[in-house]
């Protein structure tokens, strides 16, 4: 018996886009033509424009990683997900998975509305793969985890988007399958609920099944995996400790940062339909006006543009600045209820100006939530690890991107021996 | 580690044991199914697959648990928030038999000579009302599922099954209410009432077969919810739903029995209320119906792996 969980060869997916026949056609034609299919070889022409999704992706993942997924939008990792859950087939090549094979890639799969909270438990866990006896062994501990008390025999139609999600995270955290798949589920609910849920991935880690999480929260990645694959475009990119790709990939990111097809929606955690607010720029306040960098020990000004379809009240924004190893330097929090949003003209710009934070030589990162501090229960949008500024030492670029001493270099700093 | 556990040895002992044989019912092989129990663990072999596919009916059983669960949803679903609840099961035939006892029935030659219309029209009717909607759910069942067949893995197949599962509750209801009416009309049923499962079966088998097809094509093309509802209700007209099946001519008999629903029809009114016995015609009912099921079962299986990327 080996001690490889999932082994992936060769695996590419190949998509057809736009082309579906025309779609006027009569009935006959179309029956004939879908009957027919499998007897034919299509020409170049009908097969239409080839999108592949992934490439010649091979990697194996040990028994008991977690193994973390990270790449750009498009890159390739919820298709990855979906052929390794068996949802779609690969175009090409194979994978093995050794165990049951639990997918975890949405909260609350199979919730019907018109079912109570208890029955949507028995349901969406029939479908996660849960067995009757499993679901019913553990029913107290899920609804004690969703926290959702009075509410369980409750329509889940009448429950508030936080208590559906909670109830969701809660039955997919009780399957025991020896390789769970999980996809962005982390994506939901208040920040309290949030680190519940990772508690809960974390234990699960720690009772040594394999865990495959694919996010774009690289705080999340960082905490939770070891190993880690970084994909681009459908290709491997790297794979190794999870630190070093997530370094690779941070600075992939400030490179690209020029290149106008890159734009917010690279970083953009996750898109909440219908949203009153979004982020549409983020920038900081530069010395030099070809790129964003500030002198060592000058204070740090990030100026975020916000589309406000919808006029808000109260609106918290928060601001995490983070080093280039991915860890949180400072975060920032909008004062008392945040900032009330009622422009006329459709956008509204916010200042936000540090005086004293001394960075040290090097490149930083911030994370910018609109509406994402508790208890609010749903984050209007969210743009993460976005490359915000370069701090120079008296204009001369840092060259070595690990320094050992650490992201401060206090300015106001007093030598002196007492006497 | 505490030592207020490790205490009762004997406490101890039977922690792990449950342990145990919990691992080896969570993967699916309890020390009955195999003699080396939990080490083994089922491999996911994951490739692209060519030409025609096994059926993997053994994969369907092992899902049977989810699919009870399927009819559960769509049971408990269908009648929330209704005043009549599942009293709608037995609405739509009765309706349809007052209908036409008063419309249709009273032409001449269009009822049977020996049974009194109404009760002739309804257990027509019942079975009917069966294969149409069982046929109208599972061409509806893929599609209406999309959240789950693009989020997660079981078979596909337990869907269109699923839809036709709920209506057999449905039947059941509205045969209770058949039983009531024959009561009314003292009709008492022979010994062919035997032979009425397997007439119900056949009923269920049929729509399976045209509901799987249409299942998996509506996928792909979202015309077949246009096709249905005209569908349905044009086959009914070609089948002895409220007319006995002798108004068709003799040299045309072989055609209309090509109609599933002429075998199941006749044989189920036969086994139930009497009438004429069916003739050889209903082999080529059966075998009509045998031949769109499993034809069904084979293009299903071989669209399947791309309706994730379709629906």
């Amino acid at each position: 018996m080996t001690d490889v969980a999932i082994s992936a060869r060769g695996l590419a997916k190949r998509y057809t886009i736009g082309v579906q026949r025309d779609p006027y056609g009569r009935l006959t034609e179309v029956l004939w033509s879908s009957l027919a299919r499998p007897f034919r070889r299509k020409s170049a022409a009908q097969r239409g424009a080839e999108f592949w999704a992934l490439r010649d992706l091979s990697f194996d993942v040990q028994r008991g990683t977690a193994i973390g997924v990270i790449g750009r939008n498009g890159a390739g990792k919820s298709t990855l997900l979906k052929i390794l859950s068996r949802i779609t087939e690969p175009t090409l090549g194979r994978a093995e998975l050794q165990g049951r094979v639990g997918s975890l890639l949405e909260v609350g799969t199979g919730f019907h509305n018109e079912l109570t909270g208890r029955e949507n438990i028995s349901l969406s866990g029939a479908i996660l793969g849960m067995k009757r006896t499993d679901i019913t062994r553990r029913f107290d501990e899920i609804v004690a985890f969703a926290d959702i008390g009075p509410f369980i025999d409750t329509p889940v139609k009448r429950y508030s988007s936080g208590m559906k999600v909670r109830l969701g995270f809660a039955v997919a955290a009780f399957l025991e399958p020896e390789i769970l798949l999980i996809d962005e589920v982390l994506a939901v609910g208040d920040a309290a609920f949030q680190r519940k849920s990772i508690g809960r991935i974390e234990d699960v880690t720690n009772e040594g099944r394999t865990v495959m999480f694919v996010s774009h929260d690289l705080g999340a990645v960082a905490n939770l995996t070891q190993t880690c694959l970084y994909l681009e475009s459908g290709r491997l990119k790297q794979l190794g400790p999870t630190r070093e790709v997530v370094h690779a990939y941070q600075m992939d990111g400030l490179l690209a940062r020029d290149d106008p097809g890159r734009g917010l929606s690279f970083y953009r955690r996750s898109e909440v339909p219908g949203a009153p607010v979004r982020i549409t720029s983020i920038a900081a306040v530069s010395t030099r006006p070809e790129r964003a960098t500030i002198d060592l020990g000058s204070p740090l000004e990030i100026d975020i543009g916000i589309d406000v379809t919808t006029p808000i009240e109260r609106l918290p924004i928060d601001v995490t600045i983070k080093d280039q190893r991915g860890r949180t330097v400072a975060i920032l929090f909008s004062p008392d209820q945040g900032f009330t949003l009622t422009s006329s003209r459709g956008t509204a710009s916010i200042h936000l100006r540090i005086e004293d934070l001394p960075l040290a030589p090097g490149t930083y990162f911030v994370d910018v939530g609109l509406n994402q501090s508790p208890p609010h229960t749903t984050a209007f949008d969210v743009i993460l690890d976005f490359p915000i500024v370069e701090v120079e030492n008296s204009g001369q670029v840092v060259q070595w991107l690990e320094r050992p001493w650490g992201s401060l270099q206090p300015q106001r700093v007093d030598w002196r021996r007492s006497a | 580690m505490d030592p207020h556990r490790v205490r009762g040895d004997g406490r101890c002992c039977n922690l792990t044991e449950s342990t145990e044989i919990r691992l080896a019912l969570s993967t699916g092989l309890g020390p009955t199914a195999t003699g080396q129990a939990d080490h083994q663990e089922p491999t996911v072999v994951i490739e692209a697959s060519h030409g025609w596919r096994e059926l993997g009916l053994s994969e369907l059983w092992s899902h049977r648990e989810l699919m009870f669960f399927f009819v559960w949803r769509d049971l408990k679903v269908r009648y929330r928030q209704t005043a009549f609840g599942a009293a709608w099961a037995v609405m739509q035939p009765v309706l349809l038999m007052i209908v036409f006892s008063v419309s249709v029935g009273r032409i001449s030659g269009v009822g049977p000579k020996n049974l009194p219309y109404p009760l002739f029209a309804f257990a027509g009717l019942v079975p009917w009302t069966l294969f149409a909607s069982s046929l109208t759910s599972a061409s509806n069942s893929l599609v209406s599922s999309e959240a789950i067949i693009t989020k997660v893995y079981f078979p596909r197949l337990l869907l269109p099954f699923a839809a036709v599962g709920s209506f057999i509750i449905d039947f059941l209801v509205a045969m209770v209410v058949l039983l009531v009416l024959m009561l009314y009309y003292g009709t008492v049923p022979t010994i062919a009432v035997v032979w009425l499962p397997l007439f119900t079966l056949f009923a269920l088998v049929t729509a399976l077969g045209v509901g799987t097809w249409l299942a998996a094509i509506n996928v792909r093309y979202r015309d077949v919810k246009y096709v249905v509802p005209f569908l349905v209700q044009t086959w009914m007209f070609a089948s002895p739903v409220i007319y006995v099946s002798t108004l068709i001519p003799d040299n045309w008999r072989w055609l209309y029995a090509l109609n599933p629903m002429t075998g199941v029809l006749d044989g189920f009114r036969w086994a139930l209320i009497g009438g004429s016995r069916p003739d050889s015609l209903i082999l080529v009912s059966a075998a009509a119906s045998v031949l769109v099921f499993t034809s069904s079962l084979v293009y299903f299986k071989h669209t399947e792996q791309t309706f994730a990327d379709v629906i």
